[in-house]
């Protein structure tokens, strides 16, 4: 097997003696998606953080592979209104050319925005606008905190989508905070539940099974996971605009409970 | 060169030279404490800046050099105690921005021999702008510009986003302390002009205003540095004819300025409305 991108051993992040993330281990190789999921205060964020280089860790250590470019989407873009800052000057302080980040901005569906104030745009355009700027830097490793907030449910499932495509495009690894635990669940690769240390890990299908994921997230939460397995009959595009042909669709159809 | 040592002899012409070359570094700098919401933390430094002197004074080493070493220790020692967060930061600047002017103040009492205008430095003296205070100025004022120019992009990626600028790599400490030091810098040579108790002021109302018409950063300092030179361009004249004190004529015109802006945006963003309205009506 090749080297991996990102290896931790033993990483323990502890503030004021209390351990937030607590001795995890954990490889990912180029071409994987690791989603990391958790209840609030589980160290989620901490743990990303410490894999970013921008936390101090505690013990254990965390191993990057030479000559990682490593392409970051945060949690939020919170700009100061006293800053005027237009998407294609933002884009540009990444160092890269008008021409790539224009290829970035529309490969996330956000391309038309070049012009715009950041200020003017929804917190759906914003996360885009991130993972625009994430990938103008052809990142080998991409890491991304929650990165479908403030986006509609079904722009959360194009976002994930997308995602898993440009894991394809790129060849790169993706590591990832969610919330969207259905979405999660029915799209990723591997899953890692997280309470300080990895309660679980594994494949969607078999870890919502697993005991330790039930008690940490509950019977019905576990319950309602199994039955997901699903497909819609339709697709939403970025702007949630459905996209298939097939106009009649009805939910009756689906042939499941939602919940 | 007879004509320049003629304007240079002087004080009004070398109060505004050397006023307009702070105006120069104060709207870039101004930008960034508005954007960086720094304005209390450079008015601590401001105030730090007569302990230094004091301090100057006590130990005779030239009031420049021993204000910017003041400004500097201070704002490394803000940053050191603002990490270990057990006070909040505004409480931990009122606390040492007050204490360094008070034991500025004293220290200069206990010094009978020195004799200080102390209206001048805090407020300002349109009579106190000496030839070396102008070598200060542009000598100060080039450092700074060219520290802008080189580090530009890392300077601005750390203020929008200070995590995203430290995992592409930019040295966010240093670039922080690298501010500290512009800050310093322009403390120490803007103090003649408008004071201690009004430097912050120079460096937040023209930024502020350009804001209203700035599209883009460096648009924004730009227009700071313009209206930073209105600023003591009309302020000096102000205190010159009026024989108003420097700093506050300088912060006053800076104001009005600041009013006019904003009031005239105002009103041109109404009459755009009413137009557009007007268009509005004459389609139905």
């Amino acid at each position: 097997m090749t080297e991996p991108l990102v290896a931790l051993d033993q990483l323990t992040v502890a503030f004021d003696g209390r351990p937030i993330v607590d001795r995890v281990s954990l490889t990912l190789h180029r071409g994987d998606i690791i989603t990391v999921i958790g209840p609030n205060g589980a160290g989620k964020t901490t743990l990303i953080k410490a894999i970013l280089g921008i936390q101090k860790v505690t013990s254990g250590s965390v191993t990057l592979s030479d000559r990682l470019t490593v392409g970051y989407v945060p949690q939020h873009l919170n700009l100061e209104t006293t800053l005027p800052l237009s998407v294609r000057r933002f884009m540009s302080l990444s160092g890269r050319r008008l021409q790539e980040c224009q290829a970035a901005l529309d490969k996330t569906g956000v391309g038309h925005l070049m012009d715009s104030s950041i200020h003017h745009l929804s917190g759906g355009e914003r996360q885009r606008l991130l993972l625009a700027r994430a990938l103008a830097r052809k990142p080998d490793l991409l890491v991304l905190d929650e990165p479908a907030q403030g986006v509609d449910i079904n722009g959360q499932a194009a976002l994930y989508d997308l995602i898993r495509q440009l894991r394809d495009d790129l060849h790169c690894g993706v590591i990832m905070i969610s919330h969207d635990l259905h979405l999660v669940m029915a799209a990723t690769d591997k899953v890692i539940c997280l309470n300080q240390h990895v309660c679980c890990s594994g494949y969607p299908a078999d870890i919502s099974h697993d005991p330790a994921f039930i008690e940490t997230f509950g019977q019905p939460v576990a319950e309602s996971l199994a039955v997901y397995h699903h497909h819609h009959n339709h697709h939403h595009d970025l702007h949630g605009d459905v996209v298939d042909k097939e106009r009649h669709h009805d939910h009756k159809e689906c042939g499941h409970a939602h919940h | 060169m007879p004509i320049i040592d003629a304007v240079l002899d002087d004080f009004f012409w070398r109060a505004l030279i050397g006023g307009l070359g702070v105006a120069l570094v104060a709207g870039p700098l101004g930008c960034f404490v508005v954007w960086r919401r720094m304005a209390y933390f450079g008015d601590t430094l401001a105030h730090s800046a007569l302990l230094g002197i004091a301090l100057s004074f006590l130990i005779s080493v030239p009031l420049n050099v021993g204000v910017i070493i003041t400004c500097v220790v201070l704002a490394i020692a803000l940053v050191l105690f603002s990490r270990s967060r057990t006070l909040a930061t505004d409480t931990l600047l009122g606390i040492l921005a007050h204490s360094a002017l008070a034991i500025g103040l004293v220290t200069l009492s206990f010094m009978p021999d020195v004799r200080v205008d102390l209206t001048g430095l805090l407020f300002g003296d349109l009579l106190a702008m000496s030839r070396h205070d102008l070598l200060w100025i542009y000598g100060g004022a080039a450092v700074i510009l060219v520290l802008l120019a080189t580090l530009w992009r890392g300077l601005l990626m750390s203020t929008i986003h200070e995590e995203l600028a430290r995992v592409e790599g930019i040295p966010v400490e240093r670039l922080r302390l690298v501010l500290m030091l512009m800050f310093s810098l322009v403390i120490a040579v803007a103090m003649k002009i408008v004071g201690v108790l009004l430097i912050t002021a120079l460096l937040i109302i023209p930024a502020a205003t350009a804001r209203r018409l700035a599209h883009s950063p460096e648009h924004m300092t730009l227009l700071a540095m313009v209206f930073g030179f209105v600023a003591v361009g009309g302020g000096l004249s102000l205190s010159w004819h009026l024989d108003t004190p420097a700093g506050p004529s300088v912060v006053v015109t800076a104001f009005s300025v600041f009013l006019l802006i904003y009031g005239s945006a105002r009103q041109a963003r109404s009459l755009t409305r009413t137009f557009r309205c007007g268009q509005h009506w004459s389609k139905v």
